[in-house]
């Protein structure tokens, strides 16, 4: 579904990624775990279609196509998704608008018809439930005066929504206490199914006693140094990064 | 004397021979002689260092104006608030249209006339009062409309009267036969304890060309609150010059909100005077410019005396080639302590070509006082857009989305329900790619 192929990358001539390669197959999990500022981040927000970064080698195909040539809307719309490590806020823009403005946009790209308030309400109620969403936060300005956790849970509620067929969590567990991070694996857990698959960044193992990774790598100045099982991040959890270098 | 001056004059003196026996023709003569000696201003004034008034001032208004021209009904609905069943004064032109008008039914002791009327019926209370509150009374524009008052509106709201309907006065001007100015004149005067809601609406037809010249004076007695709206959608050729005066007493409340979108050269002057202990001020303004509009807000605050509060939030949207100026200054005079000052002002410049000067200033002369003001100009924040673009929002909806964002903030401040909706459907008329996001918002 995903290769990624001998990615070079650098912001302002300062490098990030030097050399990165990963394939991912539909139905996998995929953890990328590595230290602090070693380009875990960079390469979520590439995927994603952030601007202003500098692509000088490498390339990556995403369904056949080649992903670096789409708009982030068009990828959004071929099912790319990703819960940012900080979601913005902004004023403004109600959550809930938002969601139902995207789920439609998604819809349409794939020709299905698009949800009217009844149906897309229903929806929302389910979902609500999976992630235990305060039903106040819908109405408010996207993520705008929620809590570090709320905001984790926001972007696992729209990814419950949107229903990606490639989801990137960049850091979700991160700053999260041990039932937030429950519930967040949960949403993940349920989505987890054969046409789907999943990026999990993460910088601590713990996130990975709830999620059973299919593969685990570690990113280490901007490059994928081990690739194993989740025995892998064990091993990582007990010797530290500084193993690795 | 140049010519503009001259052509003024030329108007003026025939005006004086029409209304020779006028109780108020003094009043207009000395307004004119100081208009005569100042001339319009220039940029060297440090009041209009910024506005250029040359375009104004180059073109030769026709002082004789078609009150006769026919506003369909469609045009008219469009216009009027008519969900809000307002008490309404309609001109047309500049002179006041009955049949579009409606003051009927008012409650005991209110008084709502056009000036025109007024000038007949009050001559009392105007010999007292006009003019008594324009707090610049040195100001060309303002002395011109001094000069050349035609119609306006008085309204006297009596002691301890709540107002629960809405005064809406709407100046239209369409004609596209004539190069004309109108000076429409409205003087408020506010009873103790009392209460109103006032909408000044401003709007152009047909790309007419004119110029109006508007000076609105009010007096709030001890008590008194007043929430003032004024919207100014001119037209995309029309001169608009637009002053609002304050005079407020102990306790008293003004509440303004500016929403500026039309005009190609527009200024608007909000001058407060916290006369009294308690008197309070909010000031909430939006201005929207593109193409090569030019709108400059001007406000002015005197804290006269301690407990006084002034408020100030204004945002700007600026597009294509235009420019938008905001000159904020707030005078806390010497016995003028425990009072409170802010002032925001924050720009959102959609093109490389928009251009905003905004310069707040702030002069304290007493030492126990709360003041703080502050100005920001940025562009669309990209890690929103992104955010936004991310979720499969398209870029140009995710723009107008954010923009539209940006100025509901000021919108938002509105407390009255009826008037934020309309007011939100004109702004969004006014966005970049407005039809994408009507559905979200
Ligand atoms: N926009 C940027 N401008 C300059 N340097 C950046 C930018 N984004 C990331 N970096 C740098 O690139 C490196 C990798 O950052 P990041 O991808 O955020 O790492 P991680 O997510 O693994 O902590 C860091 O050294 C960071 O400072
Ligand atoms: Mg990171």
């Amino acid at each position: 579904m995903l290769h990624i192929k001998d990615l070079y990358t650098a912001v302002d001539n300062k490098k990030i990624l030097e050399g990165l390669n990963l394939s991912v197959n539909v139905g996998e999990v995929h953890a990328i775990m590595g230290p602090n500022g070693s380009g875990k981040s960079t390469l979520a927000n590439i995927l994603a279609g952030k601007e202003g970064y500098n692509i000088t080698q490498g390339s990556v195909s995403y369904e056949n196509e080649n992903l670096l040539e789409l708009s982030p809307e068009e990828r959004a719309r071929k099912g790319v998704f990703l819960a940012f490590q900080y979601p913005v806020e902004i004023p403004g823009v109600n959550n809930i608008y938002l969601l139902k403005a995207a789920l439609n946009a998604i819809r349409k790209h794939q020709g299905k018809p698009e949800l009217d308030a009844m149906e897309f309400m229903n929806l929302v109620k389910g979902k609500m439930k999976l992630v235990q969403m305060n039903k106040d936060l819908l109405s408010r300005s996207v993520n705008e005066g929620f809590s570090g956790g709320e905001k984790k849970r926001n972007e696992i509620f729209q990814m419950a929504i949107l229903e990606p067929k490639l989801a990137i969590l960049d850091e979700t567990d991160s700053g999260l206490d041990i039932d937030a991070l429950k519930i967040v694996a949960e949403g993940v857990n349920s989505l987890r199914n054969k046409n789907r698959a999943f990026i999990l960044v993460t910088h601590y193992q713990r996130l990975l006693n709830y999620i059973k990774p299919d593969h685990v790598h570690v990113l280490s100045k901007g490059k994928i140094v081990r690739s194993g099982g989740p025995e892998l991040a064990l091993e990582l959890e007990e010797k530290g990064y500084d193993w690795i270098n | 004397m140049n010519k503009t001056i001259r052509h003024y004059l030329a108007d003026f003196k025939q005006l004086q021979n029409i209304k020779k026996d006028d109780w108020f023709s003094k009043q207009r003569q000395s307004a004119f002689n100081i208009f005569q000696e100042s001339g319009f201003p220039s940029t060297r004034k440090e009041n209009w260092k910024y506005t250029d008034v040359k375009p104004i001032t180059k073109k030769l208004f026709s002082n004789i104006t078609n009150s006769n021209v026919v506003i369909s009904d469609n045009e008219i609905d469009a216009i009027l608030f008519k969900e809000l069943e307002c008490i309404e004064l309609v001109f047309v032109n500049g002179a006041y249209s009955e049949k579009y008008s409606n003051i009927k039914n008012l409650p005991n002791k209110l008084t709502i006339r056009n000036m025109a009327n007024a000038f007949v019926n009050d001559e009392d209370f105007l010999k007292k009062h006009l003019s008594q509150y324009v707090n610049d009374d040195s100001s060309s524009f303002v002395t011109l409309n001094t000069a050349f008052i035609q119609d306006g509106v008085y309204i006297n709201v009596p002691s301890d009267l709540t107002l629960e309907r809405p005064i809406s006065i709407t100046y239209i001007s369409k004609d596209n036969s004539n190069i004309f100015a109108t000076h429409p004149r409205n003087l408020i005067f506010m009873g103790e304890n009392s209460k109103a809601t006032i909408i000044e609406n401003y709007i152009g037809i047909d790309d007419a060309n004119y110029f109006t010249n508007a000076v609105t004076e009010t007096s709030l007695s001890q008590g008194a609150s007043l929430k003032h709206y004024k919207i100014q959608q001119e037209s995309s050729n029309a001169f608009h010059i637009g002053s609002l005066n304050t005079s407020q007493n102990k306790d008293s409340r003004f509440e303004s909100h500016s929403i500026s979108i039309g005009g190609a050269l527009v200024r608007n002057d909000i001058n407060a005077r916290l006369n009294k202990e308690g008197a309070e001020i909010m000031m909430n303004g939006l201005y929207m410019t593109d193409n090569a509009q030019h709108i400059d807000n001007h406000t002015r605050v005197d804290h006269f005396k301690p407990y006084t509060q002034s408020n100030q939030n204004y945002r700007g949207v600026l597009n294509g080639k235009s420019r938008g100026v905001f000159n904020g200054k707030v005078v806390v005079h010497p016995q003028a302590q425990k009072i409170e000052a802010y002032q925001n002002n924050a720009n959102l410049l959609l093109s490389d070509d928009a251009e905003i000067d905004t310069k707040p200033e702030l002069e304290i002369y007493a030492d126990d006082v709360k003041c703080n003001h502050g100005a920001t100009i940025g562009q669309l924040d990209n890690d929103m857009l992104f955010y936004l673009r991310s979720r499969a929002i398209d870029e140009q909806t995710a723009r107008s989305l954010l923009t539209y964002a940006f100025a509901d903030e000021i919108i938002n401040n509105i407390s009255f329900q009826s008037i934020k909706n309309k007011l939100e459907h004109l702004i969004i008329g006014r966005l970049p790619d407005s039809s994408l996001i009507r559905e979200y918002v």
